[in-house]
């Protein structure tokens, strides 16, 4: 075992977790294309990436915000909240529309930042909090029904059409990733929020602007929630008030699954990815399975499955954890 | 009056310390009291038995899931399968007494099995999650978000997702019957309020949990099987949850996988912090969680009796779990 990690350069049980995250999306893409013949067809690889996108987006967000040891419960909300604001908003201009949602996740993620780092109020219940709050006002805003996007400002765009090939919303998730990844890994501040998880007191005595942080990593989940409501939107032509029940939990899974702690203090953008990537996969090889006709497992079973699989992963991890700290 | 908080003024009745401490303390009921009077002023007929019974009864389920989040909660713990719990509580209940897993005979004894057997397995699965727990150190946010996903799932595999629509006047007693005129489920919450009262104040294993909960290490080294104390607590949360299943679907004369308990562990979650158990643990304030979901459900019901949207009351509720957390964390500084 040891022979075979030693050229990924394993450091802790962090690493071999990420790693086997992603080992694990690899093997799951080999079964399906040796099992299924249409599995890496271009169709069903752009609809996958174009729907679960969103997914990918608030993931991200996730991931930051659990890597400085918070959570963030107010997604699923806020995603709801922006798909409604960016619908209202698309008649006038496709990027009245984008911003608009945008700037809807921005509002939810200051407020989730001054709850958390001026109140001091726990980011569980704050954010919790700040989810009743968004849903409400999505509701408000929409009229307790969905909005239709307008069609004629090319606003359906975002979510419907294709760059080079590839279907907008993933290359939007893309741009959010590499830019995690930028942030988390190469800049200054990446350093700074990883110091934060790993203890708020010792980084504030080392001079980090801990509160500042803190309401930036908020701000910018609830900008991705925005975002991700945006492509909702345009993707199925409306804004969605009562959409996005539980995308929060399935954010946290993904990035669990990506071998983040929920402790704080450590975490892969990468992995993140592979874990959304990996959660969604479940389901579509269950279409797939279905397809062959072997077996009828109704859609019902998927979240069976994907818990199924979140347990696995938390039940290796918490050994390897207790290895390593043994060792 | 204005007040300047230095460390002088902090023993003065009205310092600012002071009043955090008393509104810790009675904010809850004071809200309480205070939603109560407006209410009698402002909305028509609200002295009457009719709004009593129907803030009673949608309150019940949440009361009783919240009592078992309480006990979770004070020991540092939270259970969010709760509403996949009732899921399959809910589900469970009519294929029993309606003969989908064996024949009926005997219809009283059906409908006995449709009581016990889904809030045992909604136990075990409280178990389960206790399992993860204590014997993998998993946290509970992540343990119990296993079941939370899964568990609904299980329900809709087992019921494929259909709507079972069922009438059975033995079985929807737990929901629609009445004892000494009082409607059966807000009974059945008054006892469990009671027993877990009781519990929590005169029992060892209700100081246990406390003490699990204030400080794990000590309670560990002073000999309290703190593992089996959590696994307890995990195993009543499931429990009640499976009871609370078994009242909406009683109510509703129908089981629906895919709605029962949605959302339930927010709710539980909410009453618990507004009534002033601290999230942290090592509390557990049992009647402080009833008040929680009772201001919580006034303050709706308040609302829409007065033609505020039930989006804008989703706001405010939002801005109450802020205020009350806010409010006890100061009062417990001080």
């Amino acid at each position: 075992m040891q022979a075979i990690l030693r050229p990924f350069a394993i450091k802790s049980s962090g690493d071999i977790a990420r790693l086997g995250v992603i080992l694990a999306l690899l093997g799951l893409i080999l079964f399906g294309a040796l099992r299924y013949d249409y599995f890496l067809s271009p169709y069903n690889i752009l609809s996958f990436l174009r729907y679960n996108s969103m997914f990918a987006l608030i993931a991200l967000g996730m991931a930051f915000v659990i890597i400085t040891g918070g959570i963030d419960l107010s997604v699923g909300g806020t995603a709801a909240m922006a798909s409604v604001v960016a619908a209202l908003l698309s008649p006038h201009h496709w990027a009245a529309g984008l911003l608009g949602g945008m700037a809807a996740g921005l509002a939810v993620g200051a407020v989730n930042g001054f709850i958390i780092t001026k109140m001091r109020i726990q980011p569980f219940i704050a954010t919790l909090a700040t989810m009743l709050a968004a849903y409400g006002t999505g509701l408000l805003l929409a009229g307790n029904q969905s909005v239709s996007v307008s069609y004629d400002s090319g606003f359906t765009v975002i979510g419907q059409d294709d760059f080079l090939g590839f279907p907008i919303p993933a290359w939007i998730a893309l741009a959010a990733y590499v830019a995690g990844w930028l942030v988390l890994e190469k800049l200054p501040i990446g350093r700074h929020i990883l110091a934060i998880g790993d203890g708020e007191a010792t980084a504030g005595l080392m001079g980090l602007k801990v509160e500042r942080t803190l309401a930036g990593v908020y701000l910018a989940s609830g900008a991705l929630a925005g975002l991700a409501g945006v492509v909702l939107a345009a993707q199925f032509g409306a804004g969605q008030p009562t959409e996005g029940v539980g995308w929060e939990l399935f954010a946290i899974a993904s990035v669990v699954v990506g071998g983040t702690l929920l402790t704080g203090g450590a975490g892969s953008v990468g992995a993140t990815l592979a874990g959304a990537l990996l959660l969604a996969m479940v389901f579509n090889i269950l279409n797939f399975e279905n397809g062959l006709g072997w077996i009828s497992l109704s859609a019902y079973w998927q979240s069976v499955i994907r818990g199924a699989f979140l347990l696995v992963v938390v039940v290796l991890q918490a050994k390897l954890m207790k290895k390593h700290e043994g060792a | 009056m204005t007040t300047i908080e230095t460390p002088a003024s902090r023993s003065g009745p009205f310092s600012g310390g002071r009043l955090f401490t008393l509104a810790g303390r009675y904010g809850t009921f004071v809200a309480f009291l205070a939603l109560i009077l407006f209410n009698v002023i402002v909305t028509p007929n609200f002295l009457s038995l009719q709004t009593l019974n129907v803030n009673l009864t949608q309150v019940a389920t949440i009361v009783i899931v919240a009592t078992g989040m309480t006990l979770v909660i004070a020991t540092g713990g939270i259970d969010l399968s709760v509403g996949s719990l009732m899921a399959i509580s809910g589900a469970l209940a009519p294929m029993i007494f309606m003969g989908r897993f064996w024949p009926v005979e005997n219809m009283a004894l059906a409908v006995a099995l449709a009581f016990v057997i889904p809030v045992v397995v909604a136990g075990l699965f409280g178990l389960f999650n206790g399992a993860l727990v204590t014997r993998f150190s998993i946290q509970p946010i992540i343990a119990t978000l296993v079941l939370f996903i899964a568990g609904r799932g299980i329900a809709q595999v087992m019921t494929n997702g259909n709507l079972q629509v069922f009438k059975n006047e033995g079985f929807q007693f737990i929901a629609m019957g009445r004892i000494a005129g009082i409607p059966a489920q807000v009974v059945l919450m008054a006892v469990i309020v009671a027993l877990a009262w009781a519990m929590v104040r005169y029992t060892v294993i209700g100081r246990q949990i406390i003490a699990v909960g204030g400080n794990e290490k000590a309670a560990r080294l002073t000999g309290i099987p703190v593992k089996r104390v959590k696994l307890f607590v995990y195993m009543v949360s499931g429990l009640l949850a499976g009871v609370a299943g078994l009242v909406v679907v009683a109510r509703n004369a129908a089981s629906d996988a895919n709605l029962v308990g949605l959302g339930m562990e927010l709710d539980a979650i909410a009453a618990v912090a507004v009534g002033g158990t601290l999230l942290t643990g090592g509390r557990a304030n049992i009647i402080g969680t009833v008040l929680g979901a009772f201001v919580i459900q006034l303050v709706r019901y308040t609302l829409l009796a007065n033609g505020v949207p039930d989006a804008a009351a989703l706001v405010v509720k939002a801005a109450l779990i802020v205020l009350a957390v806010f409010i006890q964390q100061r009062a417990d500084k001080h």
